[in-house]
């Protein structure tokens, strides 16, 4: 999966735990929580699709990396190869 | 004599709905518990449940009426034994049209229906600014409800000429919902703070042992059962309301009544503005995890829209927490009839005296706003500070 892909498919992820959470608008470089009051609950919920749909685990301590789409595509690069 | 299934008690902030849709039809049979109908409130469409037992024998309102709190929605045959009997005592037999003509109960449950358009409140929004009727699109979301994705498709499959003039419209619409919401919150909260006399309190703890049992709980087990501290705080809640008497219960007629469940209210933040407030029923006689599980799914439907009237109208208490706001503390309003209110800050570190040494510790401040008419300060601080005893012993939540 190249960077692109990769972002495509963790903003599918993210809404499909946030459906009321537009897609389209989702700016890459901003925290999640500072777009669309993403919370402890999204977090979570977002750690368990990533778990099950890219089998990646992100410890709790590792919640920060998952902030941001920049973030999010940084670190599972990272994660998966 | 049929008894009458009335609209429920959606809450304290809503005294009316419109009725989107039935889910049976006179004769189905249904049972307490059962989803029969759908109304659409200030804060979403919400599914109401039957408590009663028996056969419906007559829709009294259709589909696309205002109707109150209170109302009679249907009638239904509740002696199912004079109804379905061959040969009973006629004398109580009611007087249904043909009971011979209805199915054998077994074959008439009806099912529940998952094929409804369902929307998130964002969605609506959406939806009603782009001029898309919500209700014809098939959702792709969470059970089959429609989300922004699925209205902003839609939207780019009709005809420019067919959509009506947005701008206006459209920021009407969004104004219109907006301020259903903000105006049913607005009158609970007036209606709060000019009855109930509150009072405050706030104490602040250590809460390092209920973090530090979390964090090596949620390393030991899979992702999908972790844990969120919010679920620690609403069983600590839970449990000290069952020692602590005035504070689950409900003001009604001049008197205060202790409820005998405690069903704790979460309150939930929707994106874009506006708050729902449902209960995790039966709270204390609920495991941790299973407390996480009604939680999420709680959070999940309340963003989605599709919560429960029960759900609605259950909470004896209700519990704030702006932790992922980063605020120190919380200064709640009372929802009545209720008569406290637990608020929840942020965990953060911060400098602790311990035996005569400053260390780092994680720490909490709780406050309750409590009803003067049915508890005391003292009767406060002892609640309180139960809370925080059991967040103190997290094993024992």
């Amino acid at each position: 999966m190249n960077r692109e892909e990769l972002a495509g498919r963790v903003l599918q992820l993210l809404t499909d735990i946030a459906p009321d959470v537009d897609a389209a608008t989702v700016i890459p470089g901003i925290d999640f929580r500072d777009q669309f009051d993403f919370d402890s609950m999204d977090t979570l919920n977002f750690a368990i699709a990533l778990q099950r749909e890219l089998g990646v685990e992100v410890p709790e301590a590792e919640y920060a990396s998952l902030a941001s789409l920049d973030k999010c595509v940084e670190y599972l690069q990272a994660r998966l190869h | 004599m049929p008894s009458e299934f009335r609209l429920p008690a959606l809450g304290a902030d809503m005294d009316d709905g419109t009725l989107v849709e039935w889910h049976v039809a006179p004769g189905d049979r249904v049972k307490r518990g059962d989803v029969v109908a759908v109304v659409e409130t200030d804060k979403g469409a919400i599914d109401v449940e039957i408590f009663l037992d028996g056969i419906v024998k007559q829709i009294l309102v259709s589909p696309g009426t205002r109707i109150p709190v209170g109302a009679v929605l249907a009638l239904v045959e509740t002696d199912v034994a004079a109804v379905t009997a061959t040969g009973a005592g006629t004398d109580t037999a009611a007087p249904i049209s043909a009971p011979a003509a209805t199915p054998a109960p077994a074959a008439v449950v009806p099912p529940i229906r998952t094929d409804r358009p369902r929307i998130s409140p964002a969605a609506r929004r959406r939806a009603q600014e782009l001029g898309v009727d919500a209700a014809s699109l098939q959702g792709t979301g969470p059970g089959g409800s429609v989300t922004t994705a699925d209205v902003e498709r839609a939207q780019s499959t009709v005809e420019p000429s067919q959509r009506p003039a947005p701008a206006a419209v459209a920021e009407g619409a969004e104004k219109a919902e907006r301020s259903g919401m903000r105006a049913a919150i607005a009158e609970a909260m007036s209606r709060s703070k000019r009855e109930i006399p509150h009072y405050y309190l706030s104490t602040t703890s250590d809460v390092t042992p209920a973090v530090t049992w979390l964090a090596s709980h949620n390393a030991s087990v899979p992702v999908a059962q972790r844990l969120l501290f919010a679920a620690l705080l609403v069983k600590a809640v839970a449990l000290a309301c069952r020692t602590h008497k005035g504070f689950s219960g409900f003001y009604r007629g001049g008197g205060y009544e202790e409820s005998a469940a405690v069903h704790v209210g979460v309150a939930v933040a929707l994106r874009g503005g506006g708050l729902v407030a449902p209960a995790i029923m039966d709270t204390a006689d609920k495991t941790l995890a299973a407390v996480m599980e009604d939680l999420r799914a709680l959070v999940t439907r309340a963003r989605a829209g599709r919560l429960r009237a029960s759900e609605l109208a259950a909470p004896t208490i209700i519990l704030t927490s702006l932790g992922d706001a980063a605020v120190d503390a919380v200064f709640p309003i009372i929802q009545p009839p209720q008569v406290a209110i637990i608020g929840a800050g942020a965990v953060a570190e911060r400098p602790w005296v311990v035996a005569g040494s400053v260390v780092p510790r994680q720490v909490l401040t709780l406050s309750l706003g409590a009803d003067h008419r049915v508890t005391d300060g003292r009767l406060g601080a002892q609640f309180l500070a139960g809370i925080a005893a059991k967040l103190a012993d997290p094993a024992s939540l």
